[in-house]
Formats: C-alpha cells, sequence, structure tokens
C-alpha cells in the first residue's frame, strides 16, 4: 500500500535500529518522551520497543486526548444529552470512555441518541437532516481536530442553523508539554515532537523546548520507520551535545504550520484561563472555549452546564505514569482493577493512552519472544 | 440426588452491547452465566457446534441468530448470511450440513418485496450449499420494536470421518492455516452503513466454507486438530480462544497475514486492526506440521481456496496469548475484541 509500506520495510527499519545501537552511548540512559498517544499506539502496535537498546527508554507523554479528559466533562455532556430531543455526536474514541454512571455506549444501550460521527461536519449534517431535534457535537482533540470544530461553527453560523452545538474539550499541547518539563521529579533527554498537532501548528511553539530547556524536538510521523528515524536524530543531537527542534514529517509538516487552519481557530476560540487535566490536575491556558460571539453554538453558553467535578481515584498513579516516573505496569491498579473493559484511570481508557497501549500490546510478553521469525 | 448449586460468575448489573459482539464481554457472559445454569460441568470448552448422541448416531447441532444492518450490502444480504453462517458453524466442527429450520422475527410495515428478496437468497445459499431447509416459524412484532428483521437458523449435520477437533489436542509446532483474505466482511458492512464518507471496491466474503473444509479433511484430516470460522471478533479473538483452552501461544507473523488493500487502508485510516474485523467466508484450522504441507495444496487446489496461507505457528510461549511478530523483528500481543471495533479519529 502506498505512503505505508515504504516505511515498514524491514531492510530501513533494520539500518535504523543498528544506527540508533551505533549512537547510543552504553554508558548512558536515554529518556525520550513520545509526547503524543499516536506516537505510543504505533510504537507498541509495531513493536519498537524490541528494536531499541536497553538504555534507550521511551516515556509516554500526555498527547492523547481522551485520555487526559476529566470523567467530570462527561458527565456534564451526558447530562446535557439527557434532556428531550437531544443527539449526542463524537468520535468513536469517545463511545467507550466511563462516565459516573457509564460510557456513551452504555447510555445508547439504556436509549440515548447517542451517534458516532467521523467528522464534525457530519454532526452538523445530522443536525440538518434533523431539524426536530439538537445536535450536541462532543468535541475532543489537540489543534489536530480543533480547526475543523472550528470550520464546523463558522458554516453553522453562516447557515443559520438553530439545532446544533458544540461541547468544546479541545486542548492545547504547549501547556501539557511545560507542565510535564515542570514538574520537579521529571528528568528528559528530548522530545519525539507531535505529528498531526504540527501540520496545525508547525515547528516553531517548540522553539522554548530547545532554546530555554536544551532539550531537543523531533517532529516525528507515525510509520515505524519515521519514530525510529526521529530516534536516530534526536541521539545524534544529545551525541553533538545540540538541543534544536527538527521536523522529521517533512512530508506531512510544514515548518510555519497551516495558516488558514490556525486562522479559522483564531475566529472560533480563545483561551480557556484554565482547564482540568485528568491525571495532571488543572493546568492555566491549556484549553479552547467558543467566542461570545458564536455563544448560540456553544453548549456550554446556552444550556445549564451541571459544571460536575470527579476526582481521580486515590489509587491510580495516572500522573506519575503521565509524567514518565512510574512505567504502566508499576501502576498498583494495572491489569487487576483497571483494565481496558473496566479502565479505572484515564491512561486506559484509549487505545492510545500508554496504559492500555501496554495492556493490549505487550504486557504478558515473554523477554525472549522478542527475536522469533518464520521458520 | 444432591447435586451442586452452579456457580454464577456472571455479576455484571444489566446487559450491555458488548455482550453480543463476540469478544470477552460475550464470552463471560456465555462461561459464567449459560454454561454452570444451563450446560452442567460435564461440558469442555465450547465450540461453534455441539456434537450430541442420538441413538448410537452423533450429529452436530448449532443455532445462530442474524441481526445485521444493513440488511443487504455489497457481496450478501442477511438472507445468504443466516444460512451460510449455520453451514460454517458446522463445517468448523467437523460436520456436513444436512438441514435447517430457520425462526423469522418481523418488524409490523417489513415490505413484503424485502422479506421476499431475503427468502429467495435463502433458498439460493441452502442449494449452493447442498443444505435442506427443513421447517421453520414466524413471529411479528410491533413496528419499533425490531430492526426491519431478524432470522435465526438452526442446523444439524453429520461428522465427517477421519477428525477429531478439540483444542486440548493442539501442541506446540503446530502450524495456523487461513482460507483466504481477512476483513472484506466487517469492513464492507461498516462501509455500506454509510456513516463513513469512505467508498471501496470491497464484498462480503459470505460463503460456505464447507467445500474447503472438506478437502482439507479429506487429505491431511488426521493432522486437522482444530478449525473455527472467524466471524465476530475476527482472526484475533478465535485464536486467543484458542490459546486460552489449549494454554500455547499462537505466534502468527505478520507479513503472512492476507488482508486486501482496501481493507488494509480502510483500517489504516479508522484506526481499526483486520485482525479484530469479522469474516463470513473463512476458516482457521491446526494442523500438525507433518501434516502442513498436503493440507495447505488440498485447501489451495479448491476453487475458492487459492489464497490460503499459513500465517504462523504454534508454540510453549507465549502461554494462552496471542502474539504477531514483525519482518524486522518487533511483535506485539493481540487480544480479543472488547466490545465492537471503533475508529480512532483523534
Amino acid at each position: 500500500m502506498k505512503f505505508v509500506d515504504e516505511f515498514r520495510t524491514p531492510e530501513l527499519i533494520g539500518k535504523a535500529g543498528e544506527e540508533i545501537r551505533r549512537l547510543a552511548d552504553p554508558n548512558r540512559h536515554y529518556r525520550i518522551m513520545e509526547v503524543c498517544g499516536g506516537h505510543t499506539h504505533a510504537i507498541y502496535r509495531f513493536g519498537l520497543k524490541d528494536l531499541l537498546p536497553s538504555n534507550v527508554e521511551l516515556i509516554h507523554g500526555p498527547g492523547c486526548p481522551v485520555c487526559v479528559l476529566p470523567m467530570g466533562r462527561i458527565d456534564d455532556g451526558l447530562a446535557l444529552a439527557a434532556q428531550p430531543d437531544f443527539i449526542f455526536a463524537a468520535f468513536g474514541d469517545m463511545m467507550r470512555v466511563p462516565g459516573t454512571h457509564g460510557s456513551p455506549l452504555e447510555y445508547k444501550a439504556r436509549g440515548m441518541d447517542v451517534r458516532i460521527v467521523y467528522s464534525p461536519a457530519d454532526a452538523l449534517k445530522l443536525a440538518r437532516s434533523n431539524p426536530e431535534k439538537h445536535v450536541m457535537f462532543f468535541a475532543i482533540g489537540f489543534e489536530t481536530t480543533a480547526p475543523s470544530t472550528a470550520l464546523t461553527l463558522m458554516r453553522a453560523r453562516a447557515e443559520g442553523l438553530g439545532n446544533f452545538s458544540v461541547f468544546c474539550n479541545h486542548v492545547t499541547i504547549i501547556p501539557a508539554i511545560r507542565a510535564i518539563l515542570d514538574s520537579p521529579d521529571m528528568r528528559l533527554d528530548g522530545f519525539v515532537g507531535p505529528g498531526h498537532v504540527s501540520t496545525v501548528i508547525g515547528c516553531r511553539p517548540y522553539d522554548w523546548i530547545a532554546k530555554d530547556e536544551r532539550k531537543p524536538v523531533v517532529v516525528s510521523g507515525f510509520e515505524p520507520l519515521d519514530i525510529l528515524q526521529s530516534i536516530v536524530m534526536l541521539l545524534r543531537q544529545l551525541r553533538k551535545g545540540e538541543a534544536k527542534v527538527e521536523n522529521q514529517y517533512k512530508r506531512v509538516v510544514p515548518w510555519e504550520g497551516n495558516r488558514a487552519a490556525l486562522r479559522a481557530m483564531g475566529e472560533v476560540f480563545e483561551l480557556r484561563a484554565y482547564f482540568e487535566w485528568r491525571g495532571l490536575g488543572f493546568i492555566s491556558q491549556s484549553a479552547l472555549k467558543i467566542r461570545p460571539s458564536y455563544a448560540q453554538w456553544d453548549s456550554e453558553q446556552r444550556f445549564a452546564v451541571p459544571g460536575v467535578r470527579v476526582t481521580d481515584p486515590k489509587a491510580a498513579q495516572c500522573g506519575e505514569v503521565l509524567k514518565g516516573v512510574l512505567k504502566p505496569a508499576q501502576c498498583k491498579l494495572f491489569g487487576r482493577e483497571c483494565t481496558p473493559e473496566q479502565p479505572v484511570g484515564a491512561l486506559m481508557v484509549s487505545s492510545e493512552g500508554s496504559c492500555a497501549a501496554y495492556f493490549n500490546y505487550e504486557h504478558r510478553k515473554p523477554v525472549s519472544i522478542a527475536t522469533v521469525a518464520p521458520n | 440426588m444432591a447435586t451442586t448449586a452452579p456457580k454464577i460468575r456472571f455479576r455484571e448489573p444489566q446487559i450491555e452491547m458488548a455482550h453480543g459482539a463476540g469478544g470477552k464481554a460475550s464470552r463471560r457472559l456465555v462461561e459464567g452465566l449459560f454454561a454452570p445454569l444451563l450446560f452442567g460441568s460435564s461440558q469442555g470448552p465450547l465450540g461453534d457446534a455441539a456434537h450430541i448422541q442420538i441413538n448410537g448416531t452423533r450429529i452436530a447441532m448449532t443455532t445462530d441468530s442474524f441481526v445485521v444492518k444493513p440488511l443487504r450490502f455489497p457481496g450478501g444480504s442477511i438472507g445468504e448470511l443466516a444460512i451460510n453462517g449455520t453451514v460454517n458453524d458446522l463445517a468448523v466442527s467437523g460436520a456436513r450440513a444436512e438441514a435447517i429450520v430457520v425462526t423469522f422475527v418481523l418488524e409490523a410495515g417489513l415490505p413484503t418485496g424485502i422479506l421476499e428478496a431475503e427468502v429467495r437468497a435463502m433458498g439460493q445459499a441452502a442449494e449452493n450449499a447442498g443444505v435442506m431447509i427443513a421447517g421453520g416459524d414466524t413471529k411479528v412484532v410491533e413496528h419499533g420494536k425490531a430492526d426491519s428483521m431478524f432470522i435465526t437458523t438452526t442446523g444439524v449435520g453429520r461428522l465427517l470421518s477421519g477428525v477429531t477437533i478439540s483444542p486440548k489436542s493442539v501442541q506446540p509446532g503446530d502450524k495456523v492455516l487461513l482460507s483466504g483474505p481477512i476483513g472484506d466482511h466487517g469492513i464492507t458492512i461498516l462501509l455500506a452503513r454509510g456513516d463513513l464518507d469512505l467508498e471501496a471496491d470491497l464484498r462480503s466474503d459470505t460463503r460456505s466454507v464447507f467445500p474447503l473444509v472438506q478437502a482439507l479433511v479429506h487429505h491431511a484430516g488426521a493432522g486437522v486438530r482444530w478449525m473455527r470460522d472467524p466471524t465476530r471478533g475476527g482472526v484475533a479473538t478465535s485464536l486467543n480462544e484458542l490459546a486460552r483452552d489449549s494454554a500455547c501461544g499462537i505466534v502468527l507473523f505478520e507479513e503472512k497475514l492476507p488482508v486486501r488493500d482496501s481493507v488494509r487502508g480502510a483500517c489504516e485510516l479508522l484506526g481499526l486492526d483486520p485482525l479484530h474485523i469479522a469474516n463470513e467466508g473463512q476458516f482457521l484450522a491446526i494442523v500438525s506440521s507433518e501434516h502442513a504441507e498436503p493440507a495447505l495444496e488440498a485447501v489451495r487446489a479448491t476453487p475458492g481456496g487459492e489464497e490460503a496461507v499459513m500465517i504462523g505457528e504454534v508454540r510453549e510461549q507465549p502461554a494462552s496469548a496471542v502474539l504477531v511478530t514483525t519482518l524486522y523483528g518487533g511483535s506485539r500481543l493481540v487480544d480479543m475484541l472488547v466490545g465492537d471495533p471503533l475508529p480512532r479519529i483523534c
């Protein structure tokens, strides 16, 4: 398959693995954080850890929008959708995420009108074809999905569509990275930078990580070769004592980002003073809300939102795992009280969460099996 | 006579969609509630069909309900599925389907033309599979109480000689045979629902796999240890059940997995794993290593079996789990499906 198989070629992957082993100083331990949940998923799905020497450690970052969404927001969204003649529309990613009294999928089974959509524009279509109902799009995601929500809101206003609103949970990646770097128990050598987010925001917003924090950042694609090449680029910088922002994902990410997308976001959204992140707590200016000029299409401005707050279960050590202080399996609940089917903590919720990825793909894997090949 | 009370392990307060999706939740329901109350303790691992003895003759028996939406899709329809699904459940338990009875649950207001088309499709599928439709029952429920129509088929079959199917007989060194490309049916249905602005030249693989099973058993019957048609939950779920029941490890070689480009493409876009996608016209077999070559040749020489392939082998490790290895030396575990496969967007 084009644009996929080229990045999974065994010879090239073998070479990248060799290069990583050559570059990694055996007397040094490297801690590299991949920011994106998409990267975490790919690392486990393709078994990339098997290809890395033991002193190159990957720490899984906060870039999974489903994982970092606090449970209270889900409760709020579902409470609004319990109004008569309401349709709750969201991405498939959200459907199994538990609220206090069940996930959207469980509410659907009990009779709520819950629809899976593939883009916010599909939710708008639902509103047009169900004029007697109110369609609420439960928006999640970083800067990757925020522009399409913005464009959808602009369209809704242009059409004067009265039965559509967005419950906005969009968050921004930079404050989350800053929160991680500010945490006292954190020691990182560099970042595999977000790929999809960077298609929108470009590479400049990471400059401060290189300049002020002296940590290299390599914006990376999601195929096995992309990720390994990004690790090669990070190790090269570390070897030379450099700290720069580099772009491995040039085939998709323009250095300056996507100006049209940023304009649309600026038109529709403004920064919230603060927003709660599951596992990380409140982070200032880390999320987007809908501007007053779009109030009519903002579920939070239009309806009375209960404002539920649910504290994370004390026993779950999501924060420590998110910051890379603990490995998923070191959490007291991992694999026992907390599984992908019955998640307690944030990181077990989405398949891109590091605990779910580790549970699904790795934790029962015997060490010796890593090298098996067809006979 | 004193009997011990059956141990009910199913403790969930209500039935959710996931309990019908063929993955872990379904298994918890069947093993935790149905089996202890209905089957007693004599029952071993649950297969695709029950083998029962009547007046000294052993027969295979199975039943399946079909609730697919939309009713018709590229490559098939609910009527065809209802026949082929039951024929296939019997086939992979080592039996030739002889007779099927049918129950229709119809929604008031269903246009007769739609029903007639499905009845014709069933007749044609039964003729193709060489099975008799021996009887049936019809119920009509109020409008809104059923999604157009539900069909249940129950089939009996005669056991093929020379083959014994049991997960307990599976052992390290055995090979994993797959009859053809995976994921066609599940992705076809996903696209046919029309929620997705995606189009692909793809058809459901619904068909009877009996001719392929027959060829396999005829040429390598002594080496066939286990078979399964990987419907809901896909190849990953079927092989995880086998891994659990046999306590062996199943190792798959990713580069050997037959997946059409259109299915791969859709799965890449939607964040799905082809190993979790439903099939309606394929089967998996575990064959001893000395019978592996003749088994594969026999299936490939049968019309419809040309794309059969050995996708992996049974090992001691990882015990009770399924591992996929890649050509470049990476590996990952593949678990059963949890609930329905849902697309990932963000």
